[in-house]
């Protein structure tokens, strides 16, 4: 399999590649247009801010590349939030690929959202074998709501999306290739999709 | 819900762990990568690696280690120890680590908390704050391994790091750390109270009571131990079973 994770200096890219050669996996780097395009499937991976993670996609025209892929595509943390319209952080427009806006935490509670928290309401083969209310480490300070196209849910307090899954786009808020063996398990699923 | 995190935290010097640690089915427990491992499989929720090394060529070393250890574990870690700059936390992430910790060089310069929060992220800026209680002047923080003191009350400098950008506070009590008689419960309540991010109780921990005490009474979000786990004179799993009786939230 051809998998590509895509590469534009503003994602734990290493992390990821790591847990995938766990799977005994290889992934190619790429922020390549062609490469990335010829993909049997796509990782796209991202830590940090969503103004300048949009800024270093647009210098790469990754921007007008990533919403016209039509392979299966898996987002991780921000690279999820930045599949969404609109961001408070920074008050960024992102890649517009689901209808969806990413908010602050608003609450009593500690910000960022770190740690390990419980997934419920899971949907689709993203979560095949995965138990209801099993543990995933999440660190982040911006959340999707629930929506239509909510995969999984968990709740800080409030439910929030833990996944997305649009057409062929999936994505997931907590870090799978930092979640044990059930981040290893989903990772497993995606590329069995 | 969101579970309280247990953290064993490893000294690194050489590439190797330190303190003679002892345990079976490890084939090196002095290889930071099998002990590691072998913290995951416990259920440890995060690692914390602190390079106990000041030379460059060490440096290098433990920036390798790092990309060893990410490269087998699959759970978050955190390092720590000398560092200086944007740079040094750029080799620290690009090799793997998820979050990096700092604490002298935030006292020496406030503004490098600010400058790692906008090249990466607060959630992966930790601040490390050494503390201790004299009757004279309260809590204040300590630099330099805890070695000088400074005039910064605890609770202000960890306000102040915060609004400059770090997503965690690891604070440590100098009067607490070594003696097993449990964590500072005051000084981290009051931080804890202080400051919207998660706080890492640090220092004193000698039974399982203790973890129960610094979520419940000091309300901190994780703790860390080191020798407690090392010696195995406690173990993970039994530890979090026992929170789990206590009714604190982890992850079993």
């Amino acid at each position: 399999m051809n998998l590509v994770i895509v590469d534009y200096k503003a994602g734990n890219v290493q992390s990821v590649q790591f847990a995938l050669e766990r799977l005994g996996v290889q992934a190619t780097l790429s922020s390549d247009a062609e490469t990335i395009k010829a993909a049997d499937k796509v990782i796209f991976p991202g830590v940090g801010q969503a103004a300048s993670a949009m800024a270093q996609l647009k210098a790469r025209n990754l921007d007008k590349l990533l919403p016209t892929l039509e392979q299966p595509f898996f987002g991780v943390c921000l690279g999820m939030q930045l599949l969404c319209q609109h961001s408070e952080e920074g008050d960024t427009d992102l890649l517009n690929i689901i209808p969806l806006p990413v908010k602050h935490f608003e609450t009593e509670l500690k910000v960022p959202h770190m740690g390990w928290n419980q997934i419920e309401n899971l949907r689709t083969p993203l979560f095949q074998s995965i138990n209801e209310q099993e543990y995933v480490y999440y660190v982040h300070s911006y959340y999707v709501p629930v929506s239509e196209y909510t995969i999984a849910q968990t709740s800080y307090p409030e439910p929030f999306s833990a996944a997305l899954q649009y057409k062929n786009f999936y994505a997931a808020q907590f870090h799978p290739e930092k979640s044990g063996a059930a981040g290893s398990q989903i990772l497993k699923n995606f590329l069995a999709l | 819900m969101l579970t309280k995190r247990i953290i064993p935290c490893l000294d690194i010097k050489d590439g190797r762990t330190v303190k003679g640690i002892q345990f079976e089915n490890i084939r090196d427990a002095g290889d930071p990568v099998e002990l590691a491992k072998w913290y995951a499989e416990q259920g440890a929720d995060e690692l914390v690696f602190l390079d106990i090394t000041a030379t460059n060529e060490d440096r290098k070393t433990f920036a390798h280690l790092v990309r060893d250890i990410a490269r087998h574990i699959d759970i978050p870690f955190t390092v720590g120890g000398g560092i200086g700059s944007v740079a040094d936390v750029e080799v620290l992430l690009q090799n793997g680590a998820d979050k990096v910790s700092i604490n002298s060089s935030a006292i020496k310069n406030p503004q490098l908390v600010e400058e790692l929060a906008r090249h990466f992220g607060s959630q992966c800026v930790t601040v490390a704050i050494d503390t201790k209680y004299k009757e004279d002047t309260g809590w204040k923080v300590y630099t330099r391994a805890g070695t000088v003191e400074t005039e910064l009350s605890t609770v202000d400098w960890a306000k102040q790091v915060v609004d400059l950008g770090a997503g965690e506070i690891l604070l440590t009590s100098m009067n607490n750390d070594g003696t097993k008689a449990g964590f500072a419960l005051d000084i981290t309540g009051e931080v804890a109270r202080a400051v919207s991010v998660p706080v890492i109780a640090s220092g004193g921990a000698g039974s399982m009571a203790h973890f129960a005490e610094a979520f419940l009474q000091a309300n901190a979000d994780a703790a860390l131990a080191a020798s407690l786990f090392h010696f195995r004179e406690l173990g993970v799993p039994e530890l979090k079973q026992y929170l789990k009786e206590q009714g604190i939230a982890v992850r079993v």
